[in-house]
């Protein structure tokens, strides 16, 4: 038996060691050539754009420097978008981090009707960010919106007299911001609820035991044992706010008069609605610091967890 | 310090099945040490949950120091729980962890530094306060579960299998450590295990379960010596009390009783012993074969012995048990009966 | 309270009222589009009736419009189409990547897999400016096949990032032994290995196909006539005609495409959470 084993363990060597390498290489290599290609090579084209006058149509394109950047920070849209921009993921980023922990200690235990509850919280996230978006602006709809018709109906405005959602600035700011909170919420919610599933029943036991109440053992106990995965949750969440633009695409177009526009919208608005490729391109490189400080704290978190 | 009493508690997980805890009756003696033993599934760690105030009894009553405490939460029953995994606040450093009950109970914050360093010095982990749990070996967490325990001084102590997690060689020196501590501090204490030997070394007083119901309450010396019915008999000691059946009754002795040797007039029963098997530990020898001859041919039974060069496999031998020894239980009941004479041929 | 403490009447009328709240909040507006999607024009857009309740008869007008009058079933083809081909390509490239990560223990294989990870970092609403260019130089405008050259650029390596921590699952004793039986690694990759994985592939198809439909920017940015639009970008683009948004038929549009999509997620959703928090979670 014990032969035997031995003389397994060094056919695997050999076979392992003499085809793992090149056999790997192989077998990894389309899907990185792929995205070396396809992300690599475009994104170096951004920056190449970025410094130029590139136009859609126009078939020439020269270097210009730092021109476009200059003229970008000089415009007023720019600093609205990079405002908003901010102003956005930060906020609903609060807003779901605070509700998904109360939401997932709700749904922790089972209870009749846990799948089907979870099905419907689910809905905001799974539904195409389009199509969430274009319910919401019916709902908020400046004649028609279904919240105007029980305000007025509590008599807390007169008919015709409400505000418009999405036609005024501060207004249109918080709707979309309400939006964005309404479809990461439900990620959020299902990734921490995994992560207090991997907590040790007995923990929260010892907590009881020690004296704590409730809230004690959730603020001193679990929730500090979770901020890996509510690390996880937040870095992913600010990921999907910061850089999409069909929530304000969809809901405002980046009115009225710009005071929705955030860093992707705007990029979009010159590059491709502007026929400005330099502008928009340059617009779309102010994603690239906050992406990379996010990502250099991913990369913090998966250490430790490895670490750990 | 405070006596625990249980009366006809009962728990039942799901309606129409056997409950996990059938009406157990105990009361604890004060500062002792009461060990409660039973395979897994016998509902020794139902019961002790209870206790702590982590189960909801069925039916029955659970009285802390007189009082009944059926409807108090864990924190207001005056207990410290030590569990199987020891559940340290990974997060936490030692010194909170030990810190955390008197913050959760309102303690105020300049004691904590003086009833902290007390408890940690009662368990030698003085040095060890900065450290996070998972620096720390198997033996060492075990003493800072017990620091945590005692810093609010707890009127019981519940311990869940607390050595079962660490490895054969430390759950010696972790057994002695928890007996010196007890001697230490004197606070009754309630200990499950399903592990017999521990039971037999730790307990004052040991509760043997199973099924939910118990089956004996004594000293380790009781239950060893006079075990109440054969679950008991055979649940302690290893290799377990042999059993014959003999007409209504079960007639049972121990291995360490069944020895070679010609049988010297009436005080011993003498049996052919045919050696199948002989296992040498070091300190001793098991051996173990079958009965030749008379009523019991084939009944295989376990010897131990300090030594068994002379015996060879195959052979067969002359056997004897001291009638003093034995014990016998009724066939149906399977309780313990007195003494009778038998003819055993 | 969790884990069998004692419960009180208030704590589960608490509980009932926040699980409440957030269920109405969150899922209301798919209410919403139910409830519009069968009304009457004249009960819609009439502002004194009560919305909430159906002030004329239920019709299904705008679902008749919706299929006939419009492209919709064009659109669920197409996404269907692209969704399909994307899936392919995908599973082609990812799942001997994410096996070869996977097993090819060492800093290559770390490095590479961190690499991999960074790119879902790159978002479309970086790229989508230069890509419109490549797409326009390569004669791809207004094609469906833009989408399905792109579009691995984000399944791709979320794809092999799922089933990496899928594969490092797997014991690695299963291949060794067969191995030894005489298999090479890639006969066991691709007798042994692959077989075992259907559920994490099926995961991984799934997780795929609600990516591709979920898409917005590549879609908009790069197909322009009504015939070729995905679901993600027709509905709410070519359901309004002028200045004037078919709300009926647009809720109609919206609930008919969310739906499937939202059965298939909750099937394979304990696996997706398995897979963002393989890491974090110890």
């Amino acid at each position: 038996m014990a032969v035997t084993n031995n003389v397994a363990r060094g056919k695997i060597k050999s076979i392992g060691a003499a085809q793992s390498p090149l056999l790997g290489a192989a077998m990894f290599s389309p899907a990185v050539l792929y995205i070396v290609l396809l992300v690599g090579g475009p994104f170096l084209l951004a920056i190449f754009y970025a410094f130029s006058d590139a136009r859609i149509g126009n078939t020439e394109m020269h270097y210009v420097g730092l021109e476009n950047f200059r003229s970008i920070l000089q415009s007023p849209s720019f600093h609205v978008a990079l405002r908003n921009s901010l102003i956005f993921t930060i906020c609903s980023q609060i807003v779901v981090i605070v509700g998904a922990n109360i939401l997932a200690i709700s749904l922790e235990n089972t209870f009749r009707g846990r799948g089907l509850i979870r099905f419907l919280i689910l809905l905001p996230w799974v539904a195409p960010i389009a199509l969430g978006a274009i319910g919401w602006k019916w709902i908020l709809d400046s004649i028609y919106s279904v919240i105007t018709w029980v305000l007025v109906a509590a008599h807390i405005y007169k008919p015709f007299s409400a505000p418009m959602w999405l036609g005024e600035p501060s207004l249109a700011i918080a709707s979309v911001l309400l939006v964005h909170s309404w479809r990461l919420m439900p990620f959020s919610t299902v990734i921490l609820l995994a992560g207090r599933t991997a907590i040790p029943k007995d923990i929260p036991e010892a907590a009881a035991v020690d004296g704590a109440g409730f809230w004690r053992t959730q603020l001193q106990i679990v929730i500090p044992m979770m901020r890996p995965i509510i690390s996880v949750a937040v870095l992913f969440g600010l990921i999907f706010t910061f850089t999409d633009m069909t929530v304000v695409y969809i809901l405002t177009a980046g009115g009225p008069f710009d005071s929705t526009q955030t860093l992707p919208s705007l990029a979009f608005a010159f590059g491709i609605q502007g026929s400005d490729l330099a502008a928009g391109a340059a617009v779309s490189l102010f994603l690239v610091p906050v992406l990379v400080i996010i990502a250099y704290f991913m990369l913090r978190v998966a250490h430790r967890a490895e670490v750990n | 310090m405070a006596v625990v009493q249980t009366r006809d508690l009962t728990k039942v997980f799901k309606e129409g099945q056997l409950g996990a805890v059938n009406n157990v009756n105990l009361e604890t003696r004060e500062g002792e040490f009461l060990v409660f033993l039973g395979p897994s599934g016998s509902g020794k760690t139902t019961l002790l949950r209870m206790i702590a105030g982590l189960e909801t009894p069925t039916s029955g009553d659970i009285l802390i120091g007189g009082k009944v405490v059926n409807n108090l939460s864990p924190r207001d029953r005056r207990i410290a729980m030590v569990f199987q995994s020891y559940a340290l606040y990974p997060h936490l450093s030692v010194y909170k962890n030990i810190a955390f009950p008197l913050r959760a109970q309102n303690v105020k914050k300049e004691l904590h530094k003086a009833k902290v360093e007390w408890a940690a010095s009662l368990l030698g982990i003085g040095a060890l306060l900065d450290r996070k749990p998972r620096e720390l070996s198997g033996g060492e967490r075990q003493r800072v579960a017990l620091a945590r325990a005692i810093v609010r001084e707890p009127a019981v102590f519940l311990l869940d299998e607390p050595l079962s997690n660490l490895d054969a060689k430390l759950r010696a020196s972790a057994r002695e450590e928890l007996e010196r501590f007890h001697r230490g501090v004197g606070t009754t204490s309630i200990y499950v295990t399903h592990d017999q030997v521990e039971a037999m070394a730790m307990g004052d007083r040991v509760m043997v379960l199973n099924k939910g119901v118990v089956h004996q309450l004594g000293t380790p010396t009781e239950v060893y010596d006079n075990p109440a019915d054969t679950f008991v008999a055979t649940f302690l000691g290893s290799p377990p009390m042999n059993l014959v059946e003999m007409g209504d009754v079960i007639v049972g002795f121990r291995p360490e009783h069944f020895r070679p040797g010609s049988a010297t007039a009436g005080d011993s029963v003498k049996f052919r012993f045919k050696i199948e098997n002989r296992e040498y530990l070091g300190s001793e020898w098991i051996v173990s074969g079958t009965l030749v001859g008379g009523k019991f041919e084939g009944k295989k039974i376990f010897s131990r012995l300090g030594s068994a060069q002379d015996l060879r496999l195959d052979d067969t031998c002359d056997f004897v048990v001291p009638q003093r020894e034995l014990k016998f239980f009724d066939r149906t009941t399977e309780k313990r009966v007195e003494p009778r004479g038998l003819s055993w041929q | 309270m969790s884990k069998g403490m004692p419960r009180s009447v208030w704590t589960k009328i608490v509980h009932v009222l926040v699980l409440g709240t957030f269920t109405i909040l969150l899922a209301f507006p798919f209410y919403w589009m139910l409830i519009t999607s069968f009304k009457q024009n004249v009960d819609l857009y009439t502002m004194e009736n009560n919305p909430f309740i159906f002030n004329a008869k239920p019709t299904l007008d705008h679902v008749k419009f919706l299929f006939t009058e419009t492209r919709f079933v064009r659109w669920l083809g197409n996404t269907a189409f692209v969704g399909v081909v994307v899936v392919a390509i995908t599973l082609l490239l990812a799942v001997p990547a994410a096996y070869s990560l996977a097993r090819l223990s060492g800093r290559w294989g770390e490095r590479l897999g961190i690499g991999i990870f960074l790119t879902y970092l790159i978002p479309p609403t970086l790229l989508f400016i230069p890509l419109s260019r490549v797409v326009a130089y390569l004669g791809l405008q207004d094609s469906l096949w833009a989408l399905i050259l792109v579009y691995p650029t984000f399944t791709i390596p979320f794809s092999t990032w799922l089933l990496m921590g899928f594969f490092k699952s797997i014991p690695k004793e299963l291949e060794d032994a067969a191995m030894v039986d005489g298999l090479t690694r890639f006969g066991a990759f691709v007798k042994l290995v692959i077989p075992i994985s259907v559920s994490g592939i099926l995961t991984v198809v799934i997780f795929t196909f609600t990516l591709v439909t979920q898409e917005f920017v590549y879609a908009l940015t790069f197909i322009s006539s009504e015939s070729n639009q995905m679901i993600g970008t027709g509905i709410p683009i070519f359901l309004v005609r002028g200045d004037v948004y078919y709300w009926g038929a647009l809720m109609a549009a919206c609930l008919i495409a969310s739906l499937p999509i939202a059965f298939m997620y909750n099937l394979f959703l304990d696996r997706f959470i398995a897979g963002f928090t393989v890491g974090a979670v110890k």
